[in-house]
């Protein structure tokens, strides 16, 4: 036990979670804070706004698979972090964000620079601590980092007041705590593991469809085993894209509103789904009425509010996907073997669907599509690269056109679909693994919107690769009021600025505009020897649209592949 | 046929539902239940807040109108809260639940004081309060008996109404640990 102040009982408490990376921007409210991390072994990463904070703790999250932890201060600074925390909660993402708050005494006073942040993000929190004494501190911290990592993972705010942050007392750091009322680990029933097997094994045409949980849980290897071993195709969501390797035999990729058509098409030719970790989204199922009808759903997720919310299901097996995969492949008989007639007919359907999209899809023409610039993007980088994406067309053509090879190296923001996610989140993967490529598959209109992380990008030498997808346009909205507007454009031309090679060099990074797909390739190749941040600008026609489609409100089978 | 069909409907019928929900005793919990609430789209019909035999563990008892299915996606987002521990479904079978409601009406006459007063104790009500103007009864039941009450006063002209919302206790012994 030693006497600190709160706020060096805040670093040492980080230090003890072995936080490597603050993310964060200061201000009056939290400058207690910021002195202390003056003395911390913990690297303090300075933004340009705090929203991209947010953005690198949950992209450091996604691939360290760990707690990102972010800093801002009360106000403005902790709003600015709002659409980070949404975004993160949207798609499970542990991040810690740590604000100042204004003295006790001056809570309710509307004090200068208050705002009840507690209140503004309590939809979008898992939880929410504000410590009173300074005390209090190193039991929360280590609560915080409990309560984000476990079970379905989340954002936890702590909000702590400046006095508090000063307040000098002598701290415990437990090393072992109790939340009452959370029981984040439950085992699985193998009751309804035992049906889930069974109608698994009776079922002719069955499929997989691999959600976030699957990333979430690290279950890549589970996952396939499964698929392999009784020969079922996989789709996934789209946050699960790249749960399950693109390139193998059995992989269909995405389904959804921009999915893939043959796994669109097969999944509703299915005679029983398996949903692993997965919400049955709206995006994803296009409508709950429709898909999966008539048919066996199981559902394996972590968290018991997921079964039954959109979609009732047949068997329900709740609890950490990777452990119920394994419970699962132990229940499959040793000499079980697939009825090869069937499995083949299954398989020959599946070789049958990607032919016939593959000739039915039209190819857009021109020297360079977002096609075949994200086709070129994965020749030349590396299967262990990590990707990011922006939100809006270019996210839907990665979805579609780049194909994950090492399971857990893709992300996006999928549930929010926030533009300017990418770039800093990508800064945060970087963080998180500093020995690999990291792209960001980006958009015009979202790039432009964290740009200024490119300053972070270069000089904490976190360097990574902006590979813009430049319509000028905002191009998904462009492409609604296309479909479904008649072509009147209301609000949607970026009109050529920035110029973003400029824009790029003005801060100390690289940048290349191509305007051909030999020096997209070169470009390429070029940014993945240096070791400095760079934009890619990659002019494309801005009426190219995403195909294929399944318009709001309507099902699968209701696909359009094409104008 | 027939019988599918009931079957159907019974699920699908909106029932009372009292959910006894033992929650932290500390600042914040009452909004992120209520907020769960509105963000969610659930309907209560009413909600009290009491401290347990326990200082730190506080006692909610919410009311609900509500189908089956719904009613569980609602047990299950509040079972989400961190700050909720511990929740009993209830219904009229297996809870003592009550009410209690003071209901204020216009008096001027004398005879309809007396004839107020004496409805109030078949309906076992005490008077609160009487003035020249009003008289303002106390009745304690479930809230069908309040209503029933409300029903047969009205048109004597009711001024004020408070209602406490329902409180609740599982019948019988007790099984759980808290
Ligand atoms: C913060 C935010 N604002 C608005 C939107 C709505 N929106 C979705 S896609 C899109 C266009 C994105 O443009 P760009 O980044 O250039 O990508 P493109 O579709 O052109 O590939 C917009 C405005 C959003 N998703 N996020
Ligand atoms: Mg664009």
């Amino acid at each position: 036990m030693s006497e600190m102040s709160g706020a060096a009982a805040l670093m040492a408490a980080l230090e003890k979670e072995k936080v490597e990376f603050i993310f964060g921007l200061p201000g009056g409210a939290n400058l207690p804070i910021y002195d202390a991390l003056v003395d911390s072994k913990i690297r303090h990463i300075l933004v340009r706004h705090e929203q991209s904070a947010a953005h690198m703790a949950d992209g450091y999250a996604r691939i360290k698979r760990k707690a990102g932890v972010c800093f801002a201060t009360s106000g403005p600074g902790a709003t600015n972090l709002v659409t980070g925390i949404a975004t993160a909660y949207a798609d499970s993402s542990p991040i810690i964000a740590v604000t100042g708050q204004v003295a006790l005494p001056m809570i309710g006073k509307d004090a200068f620079q208050e705002t009840d942040i507690i209140g503004v993000t309590n939809p979008c929190t898992k939880y929410a601590f504000q410590p009173r004494v300074a005390s209090e501190i190193p039991e929360m911290v280590k609560k915080s980092f409990y309560i984000a990592e476990s079970g379905r993972p989340g954002p936890v705010l702590v909000d702590i007041p400046k006095d508090v942050q000063q307040q000098i007392t002598r701290m415990e750091f437990p090393e072992y705590i109790k939340v009452r009322g959370y029981n984040p680990v439950v085992d699985a029933d193998l009751s309804e593991i035992n049906k889930a097997c069974e109608m698994l094994l009776k079922a002719e045409k069955p499929i997989i469809m691999a959600g976030g949980g699957v990333i979430l849980s690290g279950a890549f290897s589970e996952l396939q085993a499964l698929a392999e071993l009784l020969s079922i195709p996989v789709v996934t969501t789209f946050k699960g894209k790249g749960a399950f390797p693109e390139n193998h035999q059995l992989a269909l990729g995405p389904i959804g509103m921009h999915g893939h058509a043959e796994a669109n098409k097969m999944v509703l030719e299915a005679d029983c789904i398996l949903a692993i970790g997965a919400r049955f989204s709206d995006r994803t199922v296009g409508r709950f009425d429709e898909f999966g009808k008539d048919i066996n759903v199981i559902h394996f997720d972590v968290d018991p509010a997921e079964i039954g919310k959109n979609k009732s299901v047949n068997a329900a097996v709740i609890g950490d996907v990777k452990s119920s995969l394994r419970s699962l492949i132990k229940l499959i008989p040793k000499n079980f073997k697939t009825n090869e007639e069937i499995t083949k007919l299954w398989m020959a359907r599946k070789r049958e669907l990607v032919n016939y999209y593959e000739d039915s899809i039209k190819d857009y023409s021109r020297e360079i599509t977002a096609k075949k610039a994200l086709k070129k993007l994965r020749e030349l980088l590396p299967a262990e690269g990590i990707v990011t994406t922006e939100v809006g067309q270019c996210q839907m053509w990665a979805s579609l056109h780049f194909d994950v090879i090492s399971p857990g190296t893709f992300f996006s923001s999928t549930g929010l679909g926030t533009m300017g996610f990418g770039f800093p989140a990508s800064i945060g993967a970087k963080a998180a693994k500093t020995d690999v490529p990291v792209v960001d598959i980006a958009g015009d209109g979202s790039f432009n919107m964290t740009e200024n992380s490119l300053a972070v990008s270069v000089l904490e030498e976190l360097p990574v690769i902006v590979f813009l997808l430049n319509n000028q346009m905002l191009g998904m909205v462009a492409q609604w009021q296309r479909t479904f507007y008649n072509r009147r454009y209301s609000g949607v031309h970026q009109r050529n600025c920035p110029d973003y090679c400029k824009l790029a060099e003005s801060y100390g990074a690289q940048a290349f505009r191509v305007s051909s797909m030999d020096e997209l390739d070169k470009a390429i190749k070029n940014s993945l020897k240096s070791d400095i941040a760079t934009v890619i600008d990659i002019p494309i026609d801005p009426d190219e649209d995403v195909y294929p489609f399944v318009a709001p409100g309507t099902g699968l089978k209701d696909m359009i592949i094409g104008a | 046929m027939t019988n599918k069909k009931s079957v159907f409907d019974e699920e699908n019928a909106n029932k009372m539902y009292i959910l006894s929900v033992i929650v932290e005793n500390k600042p914040g919990v009452l909004f992120r239940i209520t907020n769960l609430f509105r963000s969610r789209n659930f309907n209560i019909e009413s909600i009290t807040v009491g401290i347990t035999e326990k200082p730190d563990l506080s006692r909610m008892t919410i009311t609900t109108v509500s189908d089956v299915k719904t009613l569980e996606q609602l047990v299950k987002q509040l079972q989400k809260l961190i700050d909720v521990i511990q929740i009993n479904v209830l219904n009229k079978e297996n809870a003592v639940y009550r009410e209690l409601a003071l209901i204020k009406m216009n008096a001027k006459d004398p005879t309809t004081r007396i004839e107020i007063a004496n409805f109030a104790s078949i309906y076992r009500g005490n008077i609160m309060d009487i003035s020249n103007e009003t008289i303002t009864v106390e009745i304690i039941g479930t809230p069908d008996k309040i209503d029933a009450f409300k029903n047969l006063v009205s048109s004597y002209g009711i001024i004020q109404v408070a209602r406490t919302g329902v409180s609740a206790l599982p019948r019988g012994a007790v099984d759980d640990d808290l």
